[in-house]
């Protein structure tokens, strides 16, 4: 038996080819049955801008316990073209065992000969390699022959039977070749498995968010595509039919947010996706959102920027753009979800915090957040019912009658015997224009005020770690499963973790954190440590120490524990 | 109904004494009167501009946005909710210079809205600089030397993206203009209405006298229904014609989008059904 784990309960796998070699076909496949088999598993995906060719690749972590970091190593390797090897050279360690056509990758790297595509090609197409690639893994993991065939078959249910017939060929074949590999003891695959994993459900953040949408009652979606934030827009597109979303695909950023205000203004609860640059677009909207006190929700998944950047990888550089983005002064929530439980629970909330405080709610994440798959149970997406905040006006509403918090009740056009007057100008409570320099006092103070409530209601940090700590080591969004698993490895003592999942207005607690630490460090997947900059402006504490990471990837978790073993 | 309904006590109207707008105001209460249409079921949208004041001295609901940007929320709530009568309006400026890939892609979705642009040719609140549709060779302090830029024809456009309505009125003629603004009222699917105004202050060319002596009504003779003949009448530009060029009967935006196949109701009035999203959740396991 070949040792191929430095954990004997966990595996990484890595497949890589070319644009449209269906490597996602294979995530898709490979993590079903893996999760049907018992294993827990995380699924990440890095792509290049481009339809066809380059390399991309998927990792999927197999384990018997929960697992949702990227890993820097890879125990197994299916490189499906030659570019593949060159691609990862720098994570093929010598402990790496590599599958493949001998042959076609033509590389000195010790490799275990198997003939994906020869059996692709005698099955009539070299598509089918996939498929090959999905049995060998499946064979290597025991996994049942008959389930594997009957999830193949419920996969291409909507091609021909000739299509289905070949790729359960395929799959047979595929699974013969680990049946070889396993009896002469090239690899010998022994993690347990757990058989309450079965019934879990394996989802994305995209498909998270766009969840927690529709849990916050989301009914109008408008927004232009752009990646990452497409998937979420493309879900809630298919779960339009079903839960009566309107969905709209704009001829720009401008018009999305306008859509929605408008949206909102009339009764709907709205959303828009978009990254960093269709963001920019927006920001004209947002601000629009602000002086008129409209609801809005916002996901901005992040990419490397400025301009077009890295349009497929990963960053957290957009938070100081969601912080003081739009002209003028009004107030904001800023989400940051860690994890598909967040992903999906802190959607939810915007929803309901837009609705409440009548301000714009953004939920921010990135590439690696959206794109990664893992299993997670039913409790961890648990929608509760939503309440609106709409009132039926009577004769005399003014929409922007002055309270004493600040929040006036939001009436809609068409709902009561009342008016309903909205002005981006500066207006008076009935929403007509003024230039009053005691109302225009008035109205900033009123909506600055919206402030107070919004900070009693912020959602509080997650703590982890020694209750006696010295190092406090702090991330927001998507860095949270990396820094919990980098946690574990290095197994400190005298350290804690504070996840926060709201950056604006920064929870109260911080400031206890903070003074309780003897030494703080940032995580950031950024240059220059945004969250670290407003932490310092919001509580006067500078940050110590800042680990911070923008080459276009997600930490992996040894690159993070390395990185903290210097500081804790 | 009486128009008086509209009426707003003690404003203060920051038009010039003579301004086309005022007129254009009267025409718009005056036809809503007339079809029995009150401030409750109507919201009125408007950018930014002199023109897009509107709302402010008509009393009823209203969205007063962004510059160029009335259209994109007029559609979203006539989607939110198609019970309620939707006008977006707002000058030439605003609607085909700021606003103008969103004037393209609201004849495209046919949100049935009625979408009234003030054309006096001219930029009044910024105090005189040239719009998209004024005409060649007008001097104006940024443009000292005349405009160079080919006038921009709203109609043409509008006819040849095959918008549902398309009609042009000049405001110095009240009795056909409330006719026409009628029509596209009660028109299903997006209705452009350009009326022509003169802007007092700052358009000394195109003035009330110009209007009338460029301009000429579309005949009995004229097929609303022939979009060729349309676009024909609409790219007349010596003697310009004013009337209902072009109508096309087609499904609106809120009807394609689905939302309201199975349910009538306006969005917020609707509930989520969590069993449904639970159901959903679950169906994921597999």
């Amino acid at each position: 038996m070949i040792p191929i784990s430095h954990s004997p309960t966990e595996i990484s796998l890595v497949l890589c080819g070319e644009a449209g070699q269906g490597i996602q076909t294979i995530e898709t496949i490979l993590t079903n049955v893996l999760k049907l088999h018992g294993y827990h598993i995380f699924a990440t995906k890095e792509y290049m801008s481009r339809i066809r060719g380059g390399s991309n690749s998927t990792e999927i972590c197999v384990a018997s316990n929960r697992v949702a970091s990227y890993v820097d190593r890879i125990d197994i390797l299916i490189p499906l073209d030659k570019p593949a090897i060159d691609h990862l050279k720098h994570r093929i360690s010598p402990k790496t065992i590599i599958l493949g056509d001998q042959e076609q990758l033509a590389t000195d790297l010790p490799i275990i000969d198997i003939p994906l595509t020869k059996i692709a090609t005698a099955l009539g197409n070299h598509i089918f390699t996939n498929i090959v690639a999905v049995s060998v893994l499946s064979g290597l993991f025991q996994i049942d022959l008959e389930m594997l065939q009957n999830y193949l078959a419920s996969y291409f249910a909507n091609k021909n039977r000739e299509i289905v017939e070949k790729n359960l060929a395929a799959a047979h074949q595929g699974y013969q070749i680990a049946q070889e590999l396993i009896s002469s003891g090239s690899i010998n695959i022994q993690i347990p498995q757990n058989p309450n994993i079965g019934p879990e459900i394996i989802i994305n953040g995209a498909d998270a968010v766009a969840l927690g949408a529709i849990a916050g009652g989301c009914n109008f979606v408008a927004s232009y595509p752009m990646s990452p934030s497409t998937g979420v827009f493309t879900y809630l597109a298919q779960y339009a039919p079903e839960f009566g979303i309107l969905v709209e695909q704009a001829e720009d950023e401008i018009s999305a947010i306008n859509m929605g205000l408008g949206a909102w203004y009339a009764g709907a609860r709205a959303m828009v996706t978009t990254s960093g640059g269709g963001f920019d677009l927006m920001t004209e909207g947002l601000s629009l959102a602000g002086i008129t006190e409209t609801p809005m929700v916002i996901l901005l998944a992040q990419r490397p920027g400025p301009a077009t950047g890295l349009p497929t990888r990963t960053e957290q550089g957009d938070l100081e753009l969601a912080l003081y983005s739009g002209h003028g002064e009004f107030p904001r929530i800023i989400l940051t979800p860690g994890s598909l439980s967040e992903a999906f629970s802190l959607t939810q909330k915007a929803f309901r915090f837009a609705d409440e405080f009548q301000v714009p709610v953004f939920i921010m994440a990135d590439q690696y957040l959206l794109d990664s798959f893992y299993n997670v149970s039913e409790s961890d997406l648990n929608p509760s019912p939503v309440h609106s905040c709409i009132i039926e006006t009577s004769d005399n509403y003014q929409r922007y009658e002055l309270t004493s918090d600040g929040i006036s009740p939001r009436g809609i056009p068409g709902f009561g015997t009342g008016l309903v007057g909205l002005d981006s100008d500066e207006h008076d409570p009935a929403g007509h224009i003024t230039e009053d320099p005691e109302m225009r006092i008035q109205m900033v103070d009123k909506r600055l005020k919206k402030l107070e409530s919004i900070r009693n209601a912020v959602i509080p940090p997650e703590f982890s770690g020694s209750q006696d700590y010295q190092t406090l080591v702090i991330g927001w969004g998507s860095t949270y499963h990396t820094i919990k698993e980098a946690f574990a490895i290095l197994n400190c003592k005298r350290a804690a973790f504070l996840h926060l999942k709201q950056v604006y207005p920064l929870p109260k607690e911080l400031a206890s954190y903070l003074k309780t630490a003897d030494k703080t460090v940032i995580v950031e997947n950024n240059a220059t440590g945004q969250l670290a900059k407003l932490i310092k402006q919001e509580t006067g504490v500078e940050i110590g120490h800042r680990i911070l990471k923008y080459d276009g990837f997600p930490f992996s978790v040894e690159e993070l524990a390395n990185k903290l073993s210097k500081i804790l | 109904m009486d128009k008086a309904v509209f009426k707003i006590e003690n404003q203060d109207i920051a038009w010039c004494p003579g301004c086309g707008n005022y007129g254009i105001l009267n025409i718009l209460q005056q036809a809503l009167a007339e079809l029995n249409i009150g401030p409750e079921s109507l919201v009125m949208v408007s950018g930014i501009g002199q023109a897009a004041k509107i709302p402010h001295y008509l009393r009823t609901n209203f969205f007063n946005g962004l510059h160029g940007r009335a259209l994109p929320p007029a559609t979203a709530i006539k989607a939110a909710n198609p019970s309620l009568t939707v006008i977006a309006e707002s000058g030439d400026g605003d609607m085909y210079g700021e606003g103008g890939n969103h004037f393209l892609h609201t004849i495209r979705r046919n949100p049935d809205i009625v979408n009234i642009v003030h054309n006096n040719m001219i930029y009044g609140l910024t105090k005189g600089q040239a719009s998209p549709t004024s005409q060649l060779g007008l001097t104006t302090p940024v443009q000292t030397r005349g405009v160079i830029n080919e006038p921009f024809n709203p109609l043409a456009v509008a006819i040849a993206m095959n918008a549902s309505f398309v009609a042009r009125c000049y405001v110095g003629d009240s009795v056909q203009t409330v006719e026409i603004l009628k029509k596209a009222i009660t028109h299903k699917g997006y209705a452009l209405v350009d009326i022509f105004q003169p802007c007092v202050s700052f358009n000394k060319v195109n003035t009330y006298q110009w209007f009338k002596e460029h301009t000429y009504y579309l005949d009995n003779t004229h097929d609303t229904g022939n979009r060729v003949a349309a676009f024909a009448k609409a790219i007349e530009t010596d003697n310009m014609p004013l009337g209902i060029f072009y109508e096309n009967s087609k499904t609106t935006f809120e009807e394609n989008t689905g939302v309201y196949r199975n349910d009538q109701r306006p969005l917020f009035r609707r509930e989520l059904d969590v069993s449904k999203l639970t159901a959903a959740i679950n169906a994921k396991k597999m």
